[in-house]
């Protein structure tokens, strides 16, 4: 580990934490409604849409008829985007000439995107039309990341409000979330890439002749616009097959700097917004404190596994980290990082090879995806994620201060624990469950590319990726039906099977009456907090996987230690 | 209150519980509790594999494994019954009396005699000198005294009459003169003392709000588990190892909260046990739930925060005027008050000197009682002159009508007397004032203590009293009460309960009367005294067998404590699995990957790891019992500190525990099988 290496990782944290309360405090305004300094711009469109799909902004909604909304616009959105990937072929802006995508692909494609996944089972410039590209997986990755935002909005109404009936209007928090706050930071943020040498074109391939006279494809295409809604809405899909470890995607150390920060951001700062609406910062903090705290562990750990490099490699006298599967340009501590912070939140996108990382520096990312996506997390779903092990901390161990536990005043009763188990079991089910059928079924091995427990950490980290919605891939495990329509249905469960309990918890809090705090009260702002959540995160979340991660990248650091490898 | 803390392992309920243990391994006991009916099952299993796995020489792994998952379920068992058999066997304590009376009842005007079991509700029944009441009811006439120790272990006996507040009777007691007739209020089987012993046995026994939550989170991680632990089959099957399915129920059953989930009941019924304990009747575990959440605590000033009633402690001289004859006129005004305020100013004047001169009225002198309409009472002499004592604006009236003297006199006195909490009277004769009275509240000891306490529990403590705001306001700044309702009607108390329950608190109170029972009812913890009306005992939700409201206190103590148990003990589980984690899965793929050793960080023989494992998951069970049967110590103090303790000891606790325990066992285990030479 380096000085610079550890310089890189704090002025790329320093920054996030510079933008948290401006983000977090605007983000507030504009749920509520209230004018910010977009609204001369923006407010005029925002009231034209609403006038257009005939929504009554004023009228809020139950959690039901919220859910309700929530699935109908996903449903619709996926129908759309897998109609368009089935007839790209006969529509406009398509110089490569590309062919309609298979239904299996299909269907997890637009599963994918739909879910704010963006696992990619395809290459982009081999496969997709830019109509596809920017219409079809361009929509979704904004409005995926607003749905996000929307329903974590909803929680904090949930948690805030005082015997309500309503958490808000799901149209109207997502034409916000998209319009004033994912459009007009992508809007300025491609620009910047732009100026990096990210291309923004409709051409198709530029063929040149290289320095050996080797023919070659240097794909082209609209890539600045959709490479900064990649990381900003933690979706994660690239453009091209390399994703950011592409000179194209990710040209320089300054657009790394600036991808690394949009992936942070908006997971952050809703963190700031929570204390807003709580009106209580502190609140909001306790959980960006407990986010740090995991989010700084696992990048020293993964740093410090790549640093210290492979024994194997050692042995034949190379000494060093492990620079194989990265890029020069970013080096060891920048690909640490970008791998701990794409798995710490659901991003996915990638600037280096997970696959080729040591064993313990490839256990950090499926670990830190393990954890639920919730440090920092998704947009919006890394919120939602962390308060359900809030509930779960304070129903725990706020029992052990003799009072039924209260969350921000609401008593954590039968229906909040319910639902908060409802959505713990989720991963757990979809993960593992598939990962079991997939390392015992002949089709779920056939693609592997590796043998022994590294072959096995490849499908472990598969289904922790789609389950979490993550969408960053080990590598090495390629597309067959099989992959196709299980990845699928588990990154559909990832989504929806959290986010109805989510939606649902926000309605029965915002139902309750407030109890006010008092001497006799499990305070949530206190450091113990901080540690009993991370504890609850560890111990109840991620313990969970402790059996599996111990036959795949755990037992194959052990291995490597003696000198084997797979 | 009657003392009866009994030994932890007491004989008699020991021996039953055990036999209980065995009865409830009933497949159907078991499903009421998912957590032991996986072990349960896993024991089963374990079993058919011993016998499939004899031929190739693991049946004795097996077995053993089998053996100590059932030990498992037994021990859950044994706790569950031991509170079960604590519960019962304090309740039977209350009813033993109540069994075998013979009562007499009233039938067309007609006495007969039936066993207490025939009573019906709305049966009346007679009572007279040395009968005892054959069960709960409500006297309709007649007044007696009653010989309540049998209840409430008080030796003095108590007046209970027809009408006013004081009219209900309890099963067991004693009439020890008079005649009452009284009405039946509850068939058999239904007083509220049966009511109570159906909350201790399982059988009948309802799950509280909390104990549902904390059910349902259990019951959740243990799905959790179980997907983890049956996943790991296909997995170890990649991997080249082949899964025992007993080790993989081993490690299931090590992961599952069974600490937890094999004590939560006995938790439950322990914290019920503890309530009878403090001779308290409480009608659901909700009830007693409800306590530890209380934010606001109502309390009656007379008896829980004075005693009893009010006390001369001063009396004032005017100037100028002969001692012995202002002591005297006091003790003479006040022979014919028989008020306990009026006899202590019988005796305060005594001891004051009042009987260096004759104690007896002249002759011919008249005594003038005190009554509410003149608020003045006195002695008339045969000389036509007149003593007086009363309110001061009723004594000053008096003196100007009289056409004597001047009324202001020692005006401070009775300001500073009121003002400071008391009740200023005034003592007249024809000529003016003589002297001033004080009265005054007498604490009780040690409020300020006690509700200092409360407030560090985060409990806010308002005093109800009839008093004016201004008597009221200084007794409340001398006890430590955070607040005080003044000149208190039951219509007032109810709107104030409404007002903090409306603003989010938990409110408890105490009551005896039929006009509290509204309140009572719409307070969440209600606790009504037993001397008090049928209505109010109906409307409340526990009812305090020796009538004292300061049980309230540790009622709250009680519910705080039973919440804190559970809470601590889920915490202890949960914590458990890191270790077991440890222990188990080198000893499970050890074969597939040596390397695997190196997770091995306690060195268990990786031929007793998993037994030892199960055994340290299994005899945990039974070290906590007296822990879950007695609560977690309990001291008020704020929840920061409270929490600070309990996450130190339960969570750190229990990450570190198991790994200790498991090497002991394992040590132990791989000593015994040196001995026997195997492996």
């Amino acid at each position: 580990m380096t000085v610079v290496g550890w310089l890189q990782a704090a002025v790329v944290f320093a920054l996030v934490c510079l933008l948290v309360k401006p983000v977090g405090a605007y983000m507030a305004r504009v749920f509520e409604g209230e004018r910010v300094f977009l609204s001369p711009v923006l407010a005029p469109v925002e009231r034209g849409l609403y006038r257009l799909c005939r929504i009554d902004p004023a009228r809020e909604m139950g959690w039901k008829p919220y859910a309700f909304s929530v699935v109908a616009f996903s449903l619709v959105s996926f129908l759309y985007l897998y109609v368009l990937l089935r007839v790209q072929a006969f529509l406009p802006l398509n110089p490569q000439g590309f062919g309609n995508l298979a239904p299996d692909l299909a269907w997890n494609t637009a599963v994918s995107f739909m879910t704010n996944t963006n696992w990619q089972f395809y290459s982009g410039e081999s496969t997709m039309s830019y109509l596809s590209q920017m219409a079809g997986l361009g929509w979704h990755m904004f409005v995926s990341a607003g749905t996000g935002i929307a329903i974590a909005i909803a929680l904090m109404r949930g948690l805030s409000r005082r015997s309500a009936s309503t958490i808000g209007n799901f149209w109207v928090d997502l034409t916000r979330a998209v319009l004033y706050v994912l459009l007009p930071i992508a809007v300025v943020g491609s620009l910047l890439l732009l100026w990096q040498g990210v291309p923004q074109n409709f051409s198709g391939y530029t063929a040149v002749k290289t320095l050996e006279g080797a023919a070659q494809s240097i794909p082209q295409g609209p890539m600045a616009s959709m490479e900064i809604i990649k990381e900003l809405g933690t979706n994660g899909g690239g453009f091209v097959n390399a994703n950011s470890a592409s000179t194209w995607e990710n040209p320089t150390g300054f657009s790394n700097l600036i991808e690394l920060v949009c992936i942070f951001l908006i997971g952050g700062a809703l963190t700031y917004t929570f204390g807003r609406y709580v009106k209580d910062q502190r609140q909001g903090w306790v959980l960006f404190a407990a986010m740090t705290t995991l989010f700084v562990a696992g990048f020293t750990a993964a740093y410090a596994a790549e640093a210290a490099g492979n024994p194997i490699v050692h042995a034949l006298g190379v000494a060093g980290g492990n620079l194989e599967g990265k890029e020069a340009r970013f080096g060891i501590a920048a690909s640490a990082l970008f791998a701990t912070m794409t798995t710490d939140t659901s991003c996915g996108a990638v600037n280096a090879v997970h696959d080729s990382f040591t064993a313990l520096g490839g256990l950090i990312p499926m670990f830190d995806m393990q954890l639920g996506e919730v440090v920092f997390g998704g947009v919006g779903s890394g919120f939602y994620g962390i308060i359900y092990y809030a509930i779960l901390t304070v129903f725990i161990a706020g029992l052990m201060v003799g009072r039924t536990p209260e969350y921000l005043g609401k008593k954590i009763e039968r229906r909040e624990v319910q639902l908060a188990i409802l959505a713990a079991l989720v991963v757990p089910v979809f993960a593992l469950v598939p990962a079991g059928i997939a390392s015992v079924l002949p089709a779920g091995l056939a693609t592997l590319n590796n043998a022994g427990p590294h072959g096995f950490s490849e499908i472990l980290y598969a289904y922790s990726s789609m389950v979490n919605n993550n969408g960053s891939a080990f590598a090495g495990l390629s597309a067959n039906a099989w992959w196709n329509v299980s990845g699928g249905v588990v990154m559909l469960f990832g989504r929806i099977a959290i986010m109805i309990p989510v939606i649902a918890l926000a309605g029965a809090l915002a139902a309750k009456r407030a109890v006010p705090a008092t001497a006799g009260t499990f305070g949530t702002t206190s450091p113990i907090f901080v540690v009993l959540l991370i504890g609850v995160i560890l111990i109840v979340g991620a313990l969970t996987f402790f059996p599996a991660d111990a036959l795949g990248p755990i037992v194959e650091h052990l291995l490597n230690q003696q000198g084997k490898q797979f | 209150m009657v003392s009866r803390s009994r030994s932890l392992f007491d004989r008699s309920i020991l021996f039953p519980a055990i036999r209980a243990s065995f009865v409830k391994l009933d497949p159907r006991v078991q499903l009421r509790n998912p957590v032991m009916f996986i072990v349960e099952v896993g024991a089963l299993v374990s079993i058919f594999y011993a016998f499939r796995d004899a031929r190739n020489g693991q049946a004795s792994f097996d077995i053993a494994i089998s053996a100590w998952l059932w030990f498992t379920v037994l021990f859950a068992n044994f706790a569950e019954a031991m509170a079960e058999g604590r519960g019962k066997a304090q309740a039977e304590y209350l009813r033993r009396t109540k069994t075998d009376t013979i009562a007499r009842r009233l039938a067309d005007g007609r006495e007969e005699r039936v066993p207490a079991t025939q009573l019906r509700r709305g049966d009346r029944v007679v009572a007279e000198v040395n009968d005892l009441i054959a069960t709960d009811g409500e006297i309709v006439e007649g007044a007696a005294t009653v010989d309540e120790s049998a209840i409430t272990g008080e030796s003095a006996p108590v007046i209970r009459e027809a009408g006013g507040d004081r009219s209900s009777v309890t099963g067991g007691t004693r009439v020890l003169s008079d005649r009452i007739v009284y009405v039946v209020s509850a068939n058999p089987g239904e007083s509220f003392l049966d009511r109570m012993i159906s909350l201790v046995e399982g059988a009948r026994r309802q799950k509280t709000p909390n104990e549902i939550a904390l059910s349902i989170l259990l019951s959740g991680l243990t799905i959790i588990f179980v997907i983890a632990v049956a996943t790991l089959a296909p997995f170890s099957i990649y991997a080249g190892a082949t899964p025992s399915v007993v080790v993989l129920i081993a490690l299931l059953v090590c992961l599952i909260p069974t600490t937890i989930g094999g004590l939560l009941s006995a938790i439950g019924i322990a914290g019920m046990d503890r309530v009878l304990q403090r001779n308290v009747l409480a009608m659901s575990g909700r009830a007693v739930e409800a306590a530890g959440d209380v934010d606001t605590l109502l309390l009656d000033k007379t008896g829980t925060i004075t005693l009893g009633n009010r006390q001369a402690t001063e009396i004032v001289l005017a100037l100028g005027a002969d001692d012995t004859i202002v002591y005297r006129s006091a003790y003479f005004a006040s022979l014919a008050d028989e008020t306990p305020e009026g006899r202590s100013i019988v005796t305060l004047s005594l001891s004051k000197g009042a009987g260096d001169g004759s104690t007896v009225l002249p002759a011919g002198a008249v005594v003038v009682p005190f009554s509410a309409y003149t608020r003045m009472s006195g002695v008339d002499y045969a000389d036509g002159s007149q003593l007086r004592k009363g309110a001061p604006d009723a004594i000053r009236a008096w003196i100007s009508q009289n056409g004597g003297g001047r009324t202001d006199v020692l005006a401070a006195d009775v300001d500073r007397i009121a003002r400071a909490g008391g009740t200023p009277l005034l003592l007249a004769d024809r000529g003016g004032i003589l002297g001033c009275i004080g009265l005054r509240d007498i604490l009780k000891p040690n409020t300020r203590v006690r509700f200092d306490r409360l407030r560090a529990m985060g409990i806010r403590t308002v005093m109800i009293t009839g008093d004016n705001p201004l008597t009221a306001s200084a007794i409340a700044r001398e006890a430590g009460v955070d607040d005080f309702l003044a000149e208190a009607t039951p219509e007032t108390k109810m709107t104030l309960i409404k007002r903090e329950q409306s603003e989010g608190r938990l409110v408890a109170m105490t009551g005896d009367g039929t006009n509290d029972a509204p309140a009572l009812a719409q307070a969440d913890v209600g606790v009504a005294m037993n001397s008090g009306t049928q209505a109010a005992k109906e409307a409340g939700n526990m009812i305090d067998l020796d009538s004292d409201p300061t049980k309230l206190i540790e009622i709250v103590e009680v519910g705080k404590q039973l919440l804190m148990t559970r809470g601590s003990l889920t915490t202890f589980s949960i914590a458990n699995d890191v270790a077991k984690y440890f222990a188990i899965l080198p000893a499970m793929f050890i074969a597939a990957y040596p390397a695997m050793d190196a997770l091995n960080v306690m060195r268990l023989n990786p031929h007793s790891a998993i037994l030892s494992a199960i055994i340290f998951n299994a005899l945990i069970i039974v070290a906590l019992i007296p822990l879950a049967l007695r609560g977690v110590p309990y001291r008020p103090r704020g929840a920061d500190a409270v929490l600070r303790e309990n996450v130190l000891i339960y969570g750190l606790g229990g990450i570190i525990v198991p790994f200790i325990g498991i090497k002991a066992i394992d040590l132990i285990l791989g000593g015994l099988l040196h001995l026997t030479g195997a492996n």
